[in-house]
């Protein structure tokens, strides 16, 4: 006879549980992130203080996939959306998650500025070196090489320039007393969870923190899970994995 | 709670930016969030001046957009924040306007035209009236108050705060360079001593209340999967729009009762207008004006009625007859006919008016 065990799903409380399926082509990163957010929040009990926003994109369809206070805006306005909150709200941790192209293009000079004003927030740019929901073109951080659909014979840096290194960039202006940068990977969700926590407690602490997270994009990038495993790597190799700035006490 | 500066009748002499700033004190809004551009300055330089007085907060953001995005912010934080523009600052600040719109955000903005298209110059337009009352990708979801002159900054800019929050739709305050750069006396007041009760802000974000416990979280969007799911929505919001216009479109007339020609004009050029009439009627010319303050939406049964009374109409602006567009959509049906006098980016003088008015008493509008 066979006895069949039903486990609970080990969901993080900052969750939302009513969701269900996720809304995320099957292999995306995106569930993953959040996720490990979604426990970094509960490690520091701060689902009551959290201000989750997202940008448009694949990030718009996590709308309502935390089980904090949400808010979903235009592209790249994510950013200002969130220090509007915690400008007028100091008590709130807010928290920006976007895509590359929300991050590094459209809401480049939000990203910028906020890092140098220090803005007391947390910036999460999932990396898949894609736009995803427009369909699969040329973002700031597509590699060398790397076919989308507006480089459909490789991205030629002499024409488009290198991919943007946005860890380095926020690290380089971001004050260096004050703020957390890291670059993490989907590869590694435990790693990636404890620096979602340091970024958050950054936060508190009132400074501003960026986490960039290598992210896949299966459908996208055309790729099996192999290749998909594979071209993680290589990003990893292109887009170095480690804190850039920390500060005591995280 | 801010500090309220104004608590007895002031009169004082100030510039129109100066008076949104003291006009927003008033009304108790509690933050601002800008970015410069001519001619809406002043707006952030006094309230910075008066920060530590009145104990409210103030961001100097990079640029429009995110003026408006952290305006939105601060809104959903639950306080009343405000933001102001001008010209090509208007036209990016569009993007955030349109999420208010879609997300019914109280968003309050002071809009102080200066010419366009583009740069073009820094002082003066009614350039911003169509993009003001339609801007974005949407349905023009907004109330625009048209102001005239000091008086009219001070009061309207404090009912600006109160329709916004009342009805939940952006809601503007729209001037120009002249208003704003220009010294007028204006009579400063604590709205309760007028009795205005402010409208309470809300926290949109982090309401009081543990999630899962007290309230669910709060998930706040713009986006929609079908497209019938959208319509419905916004057929909501049109219902909502209409019942308040019948509420809240205002007007005023001058000798526009037996006016045989009628003047439909706003902001300043309506004063120009009024310079204009009582030299005219010193003349046995029968004329009047009919000028719409809430130019978004329309007081569209007054204004039918005026022009019905008339027998010419003349439409003046300093622009190429952005606001005679959404007006004559509304006279449909009437056959008052109406001549123009357009001048894109430029003042309406008393004088062109007059002369304008002449020509029509000897050649009358056909068409």
């Amino acid at each position: 006879m066979t006895e069949v065990l039903t486990l609970p799903p080990n969901l993080p409380n900052a969750q939302n549980a009513e969701v269900g399926a996720s809304k995320f082509c099957p292999g995306c990163g995106h569930g993953m992130i959040l996720k490990s957010l979604a426990f970094a929040i509960d490690d520091l009990n701060l689902k009551e203080k959290a201000v989750f926003g997202c940008d448009i994109g694949c990030s718009l369809l996590s709308w309502n996939y935390m089980d904090v206070d949400t808010v979903q805006t235009h592209h790249g306005r994510t950013t200002p959306v969130i220090y509007g909150v915690t400008r007028a709200n100091p008590e709130a941790v807010g928290i920006a998650y976007m895509g590359d192209g929300g991050g590094l293009a459209i809401g480049a000079q939000h990203l910028v500025n906020a890092a140098v004003r220090g803005e007391k927030m947390l910036i999460i740019v999932a990396n898949n070196t894609n736009y995803g929901m427009t369909g699969g073109q040329m973002s700031p951080t597509t590699m060398p090489g790397q076919r989308t659909e507006t480089t459909p014979y490789g991205r030629d840096c002499s024409v488009t320039g290198k991919p943007a290194k946005g860890a380095e960039m926020v690290a380089a202006i971001a004050d260096h007393e004050k703020s957390y940068v890291a670059r993490a990977s989907v590869s590694n969700l435990r790693n990636l969870r404890k620096v979602f926590t340091k970024a958050l407690k950054n936060v508190e602490m009132g400074g501003f923190s960026f986490v960039e997270v290598l992210s896949l994009c299966p459908l996208n990038w055309r790729t099996n899970n192999v290749d998909t495993w594979g071209r993680l790597k290589t990003m990893e190799e292109c887009f170095e994995v480690k804190e850039f700035l920390s500060r005591e006490g995280l | 709670m801010v500090n309220k500066l104004i608590k007895e009748d002031t009169k004082m002499f100030l510039t129109g930016n100066e008076v949104l700033a003291y006009a927003a004190n008033a009304a108790e809004a509690e933050f601002m969030y800008g970015y410069p551009i001519t001619p809406q300055n002043e707006i952030m330089h006094t309230w910075c001046k008066l920060l530590p007085k009145m104990e409210a907060g103030f961001l100097q953001t990079e640029d429009e957009i995110s003026a408006g995005f952290s305006t939105i912010g601060g809104i959903l934080a639950g306080k009343r924040a405000f933001t102001a523009t001008a010209g090509p600052g208007n036209v990016i600040m569009q993007d955030a306007q349109s999420m208010a719109e879609m997300m019914r955000i109280p968003f309050v903005c002071a809009v102080m035209q200066r010419g366009g298209p583009s740069t073009a110059t820094v002082i003066y337009a009614q350039q911003e009236t169509r993009l003001t009352c339609f801007g974005g990708n949407g349905e023009g979801f907004r109330v625009v108050y048209s102001t005239a002159g000091h008086q009219d900054l001070y009061d309207y800019m404090i009912k600006a705060f109160n329709t916004a929050w009342t009805y939940r739709f952006p809601t503007y305050v729209l001037a120009d360079g002249y208003q704003g750069k220009m010294r007028e006396p204006v009579m400063l007041y604590d709205p309760a001593s007028r009795g205005i009760k402010m409208v309470p802000t809300e926290k949109y974000l982090l309401a009081d209340g543990k999630i899962g416990v007290d309230r669910k979280s709060a998930h706040m969007r713009n986006t929609y999967n079908m497209e019938e799911e959208l319509m419905e929505v916004l057929e909501g919001y049109q219902k909502d729009y209409d019942k308040m216009a019948e509420e809240i479109a205002e007007y005023k007339e001058y000798k526009a009762d037996d006016a045989e020609i009628l003047i439909i004009a706003h902001g300043i050029v309506a004063r120009s207008a009024v310079t204009a009439i009582d030299q005219l009627r010193a003349k046995g010319i029968k004329v009047g004006l009919f000028r719409p303050i809430t130019i978004r939406p329309l007081a569209v049964k007054p204004l039918r009625e005026a022009v019905k009374r008339a027998k010419q109409v003349l439409f003046t602006e300093s622009a190429n007859g952005q606001l005679a567009q959404m007006v004559l959509e509304k006279l449909y049906g009437l056959q008052t006919p109406y001549s123009t006098l357009f001048k894109m980016g430029v003042g309406v003088t008393g004088d062109d008016i007059v002369n304008k008015v002449e020509a029509m008493v000897k050649e009358p509008a056909t068409v």
